[in-house]
């Protein structure tokens, strides 16, 4: 009896881990690679805002999920066009700059989403994967989830891929890495940096309009609460690798929901601490990777954060 | 000399253009001024200005308060003119907007949220000529008093529905930060429960958040994993309802009516509404009577109710809760009647007394039947 039980909480856990993983593996996914290319973006809490109330209002009205994750998607990456022009073309501070989306994102999609409030949105039946779906154990807990979950997993491989293993990966990091050579060797830095930046764009737009129209179907101001801000703590915990933002984003969004599963069956943890867990990972890793060159030498860019006039 | 004395001649000749300029213009306005002196007949309106921590379409808190504000208008008409500031920060930079209300001669200002107690204690010792109303505060001053809502009564009236409508025999509450208004209305859900089912335990969650869909929503989940079939929530989104209509189990609308979010899953709403007390306030301020008071309405001043009924709920509990209802108006039931035990079996509240709102004010433990510690 008590094993059963087990095995269900184990299951629940693993669905619900993998479902509340996913806006932060996404958005952390668009974050990392603006940032191998140089350029650290602080707005993904406002992109993601506004690609949620985005996606929702597409949900509403067309009652497509492809459509609005597609919207959103686009919504994140046109805040990110703006970023981008700032601070890439006319060299504003990137921090500033990102804060300042933050900020814009945040009121923008309150003011544009107040007719959205209170608004309801069927949510939508889980499929799953045919037939993998239907396996003893942890199969529905695994395969029944809504595609976007697998997307973002998808998305992971390709990014590693492209990342290490293909020419224009490697020119992607040269940017990040030597803005200089790589405009030396006749890259366009500032384009590459650019769409990078979108592509960021578009992820943590992925992210915000999942979490409007599938994880909690609805739209309020603030309704991502912070995710944007872990997404960003994900980059440098994983060591500005893909593989490790995937175990990163599983790992912040489990121990949130470890701790409301806890408490529901009875083990007394204290939540602030499980709160703020995520973040204190976060700096313990970058104390770590600090005292190991080698590490950072691999894997941080090598110009992040700073801008580039070519021909200067 | 020569200077200074042609800057005075200058200054002169202006000032007399302005001052021909001004006879010129007096005729014409003698008959507006004539106009203006019967309008003036009646008093000038009293200007009132409402602070609110969050925007005003939030669906929750401050769309509650905003309802309330237009609620005055509608009441008061011309006698009163209000104004709002929303999403101003809790803490030290809401002084700005309480002197700014100030400045633009508001008479009576409200404040929305706990933490704009200590910035309008501060100004409303040096503005002797304006009335402060602070919710959900304890400090108050000669010119500032403090109101707030009984949402306990709500959360005892939807636990007896919990008692009657629970399978398992299990409910969850969704709760936010562990405040003594929070533990009193986990302990009143769980009295309420108990009135009608000895057998039911309360199981809590806490987000530590007021305000985060997607941890609400997983709080919830986690609850009705374990078993819970009926939720309480002391949040603000609908993430619970919605969660509890997926899952096939019972929720309650919390502040405002859920219902339209879990057509399947929403049994009533426990509500406030602030209305009744902001009119009594302006018709405090407008005709007199005000003065320093800590209020505390609930449903026998109409701030606190239960809506939106289900048509799931059998007649029976129906009348049970409008019963009770009625009694906590008229005062012949009292949901905070001894014995109440907390968890440990230690008496708290000594057989058929009744407790005060100090008793009220400082509860924090859970009563018998809760399960789990209160978080330190």
């Amino acid at each position: 009896m008590n094993e059963i039980n087990n095995l269900a909480l184990l299951s629940t856990l693993i669905a619900a881990t993998l479902s509340a993983g996913t806006p932060l593996l996404l958005a952390g996914l668009g974050l990392l690679v603006n940032e191998r290319a140089g350029v650290v973006n602080l707005g993904a809490e406002g992109m993601m805002l506004l690609a949620a109330v985005a996606g929702f209002a597409l949900a509403l009205a067309t009652g497509s999920d492809v459509l609005a994750l597609a919207g959103g998607a686009l919504a994140g990456a046109l805040a990110a066009l703006l970023f981008g022009v700032f601070a890439i073309y006319l060299n504003t501070n990137q921090y500033a700059t990102g804060l300042a989306l933050s900020l814009l994102g945040g009121g923008l999609s309150a003011f544009v989403g107040i007719d959205y409030v209170s608004r309801n949105l069927p949510r939508l039946p889980l499929t799953g994967i045919p037939w993998l779906s239907d396996l003893p154990w942890f199969g529905p807990a695994l395969f029944r989830q809504h595609w976007a979950v697998y997307l973002a997993l998808l998305l992971a491989l390709l990014i590693g891929v492209f990342l290490q293993r293909s020419r224009a990966g490697l020119a992607l990091r040269a940017v990040g890495e030597s803005p200089e050579s790589a405009h030396a060797l006749g890259l366009p830095v500032r384009r590459v940096r650019l769409a990078a930046v979108c592509f960021g764009g578009a992820c943590c737009g992925l992210a915000g309009a999942y979490l409007s129209v599938i994880y909690t179907p609805m739209w309020v101001e603030g309704m991502v609460a912070g995710r944007g801000w872990i997404a960003l703590a994900l980059t440098p915990f994983a060591t500005w690798r893909a593989s490790r933002v995937v175990i990163g984003a599983y790992l912040f969004g489990g121990v949130t929901l470890l701790q409301f599963h806890l408490q529901s069956i009875g083990v007394e943890i204290s939540s602030a601490l499980l709160s703020m867990l995520p973040y204190l990972a976060t700096i313990l890793v970058l104390a770590l990777i600090s005292r190991n060159p080698v590490w950072i030498q691999r894997n941080m860019p090598a110009s992040l954060g700073r801008p580039f006039t070519p021909g200067q | 000399m020569l200077n200074a004395l042609s800057r005075r001649a200058l200054l002169a000749a202006l000032l007399a253009t302005a001052v021909a300029l001004a006879g010129c213009g007096s005729k014409d306005d003698a008959k507006k001024a004539d106009e203006k002196k019967a309008e003036a007949v009646k008093p000038d309106p009293l200007k009132i200005g409402f602070i609110y921590v969050g925007p005003t379409g939030d669906a929750g808190w401050t769309f509650a308060h905003d309802n309330a504000r237009k609620a005055v208008e509608q009441e008061f008409g011309d006698r009163v003119k209000t104004s709002f500031v929303e999403s101003v920060p809790e803490g030290p930079d809401s002084e700005r907007v309480v002197r700014d209300l100030v400045g633009q001669g508001n008479k009576l200002i409200f404040g929305t949220t706990f933490g704009y107690m200590e910035t309008m204690l501060k100004v409303a010792e040096e503005t002797k000529g304006v009335r402060f109303e602070h919710a959900t505060g304890y400090k108050s001053a000669e010119n500032m008093r403090t109101y707030d809502s009984r949402t306990y009564e709500g959360a005892y009236l939807v636990g007896v529905i919990a008692g009657k409508m629970t399978k398992s025999n299990k409910l969850g509450v969704v709760a936010s930060v562990p405040i003594p208004e929070v533990l009193r209305n986990i302990n009143a859900f769980t009295l309420g429960a108990q009135s009608v089912n000895p057998k039911v335990t309360t199981r809590v969650v806490w987000i530590n958040k007021w305000f985060d869909p997607g941890k609400e929503r997983e709080g919830a989940v986690a609850l009705m994993d374990q078993g819970a079939d009926v939720l309480m929530q002391n949040t603000d989104s609908t993430a619970v309802v919605q969660a509890a209509n997926e899952k096939g189990k019972f929720a309650f609308g919390w502040d405002s009516d859920m219902s339209k979010f879990a057509p399947e899953a929403h049994l009533a709403s426990a509500i406030i509404n602030w209305a009744p007390y902001y009119k009594k306030a302006v018709r405090e301020a407008l005709d007199g009577g005000w003065k320093t008071e800590h209020n505390w309405w609930g449903l026998k001043e109409g701030a606190i109710d239960v809506v939106a009924l289900s048509d799931k709920l059998p007649a029976e509990v129906k009348a049970l809760v409008e019963a009770r209802k009625q009694g906590i108006k008229d005062g012949s039931f009292v949901i905070w009647r001894g014995p109440i035990v907390d968890q440990a079996g230690k008496v708290m509240l000594a057989k058929d007394q009744v407790a005060e709102d100090k008793w009220m004010h400082d509860i924090k433990w859970y009563v018998k039947g809760v399960q789990g510690a209160v978080p330190k």
